[in-house]
């Protein structure tokens, strides 16, 4: 019997021990066999700054069984338009608002979001375009040719050898260089005119047959205006165009110092509640203590693995479960106190007490559970980030106090300490 | 000490708490903040002194209408409708002139898609809970000995947090009106916890309620709740006083970014502490009165 709770005992120490060294901060990551995973705190947008966008897909042209593809397309390429800018963790998802079809895009880091919000929202459909010979009025002075942006192997920015000006070169596809090949021999001598979503950008005249696929775009760009051409052409065109309905850019500092202050203020609550259940419970109340510093290890360990990105939503939903997890030791403490009333010895009282305390605690913390399952499919965002990190803290609360509670609790019985556990 | 007996004290005690709010409500109307009314928002600061003239200067030169800036510590605050991007960078190029270091802390912008989508799915959340709640409760309860009925506890859980809800919102309504506090999606971050919390101290009086009438048949109803309510009372105290020990903290030395959200949680978890103690089972007692009643009245009508 001993035995087995010094097992017990090993296991919990072991188990904080993993969690210290995951929590550490320059601490180890997860390696095993080929699979790697760097571990560290995700920090929302609200504490290190940054710009949270929404994009609604305008979807009216489609059929309802193309929707889900073409957003998933949507979120290709603006995936790739992102990692062109080079923004670090970019979060970039498909989703519902209001009905509609939507793309959020968390660009971590990035204050001056125009620019963003200009490359993303850019739907970048290209056209090549050749004289109407139908033409009457001025509109239709140009018909598609059926060559298009899709059919890029890729755009690069180079610059005029004679003027120094920068411009767009094109390297067409197998089935892109046969078309290009085709409309320039029918154009000879003729203008062809390149349309970038729905304007048009040059309209030189044909020289030769072009059959090596290879075309370059000039106009007057400036070098920033031809890179991002380059990144919106190789990024792809967007099937749908897109509409910025939501705009958050949070900047660095009031993030930061927000973060320092109230981690700062969080640590000085827990101190004082450590103190109050010390003074007030007594040897047990430093053991629920220990076993609730286990519980803050574990759980910072597993937002870090899981991994589960921090917010301020997140933090306050983290605090409610230290107060949960708190409460679990005070509700066992008080039905202990009632044993001992009754006369019973302290070992026996105590095994009661975590008895008798369980469907409080059970019955409380699964209807929390439940609240938590509903806000994380009914929501997005902020209430989704309280919901995980309650739900974690909740999960991880009953854990450390019925195992690590209790089994500090009958490792002090039969100890020197065994007279201080009468709880008054 | 007898809580059950004095319940109508309590009931008017939580009418005299909820009443203002619920007045505030009606006649100020709710204080939405970005979240839910759609809009702009603009919080910029200077490395110098900026006049409030200055800032509103820029805004309207910008073609702005029905906006200013409102100091918020050494930030300015603006408000607006949903700006575009051409508007909107008029009005920051123009803010940047007005003084030295500008900086813009904080640019968001929610479309009225997201603010209504937003709304209702707040809504929608809090509605399911509560309803997951009265099954969870009524499942956990269904064993508990007569003449007490399982989905009762439910309602009741429900009905004191439909209590600590209204005062929440009626206290920030008030507020609101004379502060200029809003209501954002961390408000509502704010309300959820709250539920959790406020269930969660009613289910431990709840159980202790169940436990003392398998135990004690013989002591009626009224009685037993009373027991229970004394003997977790205890717990109740020292849960909540610990829990408001880390808000406070929070709430006083935590950024500011938190300052409301700390506030609401602060409110909520007290309110919460009281309807558990002095709602919710004291909730049950009337509820039994009144159907034993009913149901002695029937028996007489078919007697005679």
């Amino acid at each position: 019997m001993r035995r087995n709770l010094w097992i017990i005992l090993g296991i919990i120490l072991i188990f904080t021990v993993l969690a210290g060294l995951v929590d550490w901060p320059t601490g180890p990551n997860l390696a095993i066999g080929k699979y790697f995973k760097e571990l560290k705190i995700h920090e929302g947008l609200d504490l290190q700054g940054g710009a949270h966008l929404v994009f609604e897909l305008n979807t009216s042209g489609l059929e309802s069984k193309d929707v889900s593809t073409a957003t998933g397309s949507v979120v290709n390429v603006i995936d790739r338009r992102v990692n062109a800018l080079g923004v670090a963790e970019p979060v970039i998802q498909g989703a519902k608002v209001g009905g509609k079809q939507a793309v959020i895009v968390e660009l971590p880091g990035v204050t001056d979001v125009n620019e963003a919000i200009n490359l993303i929202g850019k739907t970048a459909q290209l056209k090549f375009m050749e004289e109407n010979t139908e033409a009457t009025t001025q509109e239709d002075m140009w018909k598609d040719t059926g060559l298009t942006g899709a059919h890029l192997r890729r755009a690069d920015v180079q610059f005029d050898k004679n003027t120094g000006e920068p411009q767009v070169a094109l390297q067409f596809d197998s089935e892109g260089t046969k078309l290009f090949a085709d409309i320039t021999r029918n154009n000879l001598q003729k203008p062809v005119a390149i349309e970038l979503d729905g304007e048009i950008i040059s309209a030189p005249t044909v020289q030769n047959a072009i059959e090596n696929g290879q075309a370059v775009i000039t106009g007057k760009f400036t070098i920033d205006e031809a890179k991002k051409l380059g990144i919106e052409l190789n990024a792809g065109a967007l099937p749908v165009p897109i509409k910025l309905v939501e705009q958050r850019t949070i900047g660095p500092t009031l993030g930061s110092e927000s973060v320092q202050k109230s981690l700062m203020a969080g640590l000085i609550g827990l101190l004082l509640v450590a103190l109050f259940m010390i003074i007030y419970y007594r040897v047990p109340g430093l053991l629920a203590i220990l076993a609730l510093i286990i519980y803050t290890l574990v759980v910072l360990a597993l937002f870090k693995i899981i991994p589960v990105t921090l917010t301020l939503a997140g933090i306050a939903g983290f605090i409610l479960s230290v107060g949960m997890a708190v409460d679990a030791n005070i509700l066992i403490f008080e039905r202990t106190k009632e044993e001992l009333a009754t006369g019973k010895t302290i070992g026996l009282s105590i095994d009661e007490g975590f008895k008798r305390a369980w469907p409080s605690i059970r019955d409380s913390n699964f209807s929390s559970l439940i609240t938590c399952l509903i806000l994380y499919y009914g929501t997005t965002g902020l209430v989704r980030g309280f919901a995980v990190t309650l739900a974690i803290g909740i999960l991880v609360s009953m854990f450390t106090a019925i195992i690590v509670t209790r089994t500090f609790l009958r490792v002090a019985i039969g100890t020197f300490l065994e007279k201080r556990l009468v709880i008054q | 000490m007898n809580i059950i007996g004095r319940r109508k004290i309590w009931y008017l005690i939580s009418l005299v708490l909820i009443v203002p709010g619920i007045l505030a409500i009606i006649f100020w109307g709710l204080p939405t903040g970005l979240d839910f009314k759609g809009g702009t928002l603009l919080d910029i600061s200077y490395s110098n002194r900026v006049a409030k003239e200055k800032i509103d200067e820029a805004i309207n030169n910008s073609g702005i209408k029905n906006a200013s800036g409102q100091p918020s510590g050494d930030d300015f605050i603006i408000r607006t409708q949903v700006l575009d991007a051409g508007t909107q960078n008029n009005l920051t190029t123009a803010l940047a002139k007005v003084g030295e270091g500008y900086k813009q802390n904080r640019l968001e912008t929610v479309g009225p898609t997201v603010s209504s989508d937003l709304k209702r799915k707040a809504i929608i959340a809090v509605i399911l809970a509560s309803m997951a709640i009265i099954i969870y409760i009524s499942i956990a309860f269904r064993k508990v000995p007569k003449p007490a009925s399982s989905w009762r506890f439910g309602v009741c859980a429900v009905l004191a947090l439909i209590h600590d809800l209204a005062f929440v919102v009626g206290v920030f309504a008030i507020l609101g009106h004379f502060l200029g506090y809003e209501i954002d999606s961390l408000f509502i971050t704010a309300l959820l916890t709250i539920m959790g919390f406020s269930v969660h101290d009613t289910i431990v009086v709840f159980d202790r309620i169940r436990e003392n009438l398998r135990k004690s048949p013989s002591l009626d109803f009224e009685t037993n709740v009373n027991n229970s309510i004394l003997q977790t009372l205890n717990r109740s105290l020292n849960t909540s006083f610990t829990v408001l020990l880390v808000l406070l903290a929070l709430f006083l030395l935590g950024g500011t970014t938190l300052k409301h959200f700390m506030l609401a949680l602060l409110v909520g978890i007290a309110i919460g502490t009281y309807s558990s103690i002095f709602n919710a089972s004291p909730l049950l007692v009337s509820w039994q009165g009144w159907s034993a009643r009913r149901l002695s009245r029937a028996n007489e009508k078919s007697v005679s």
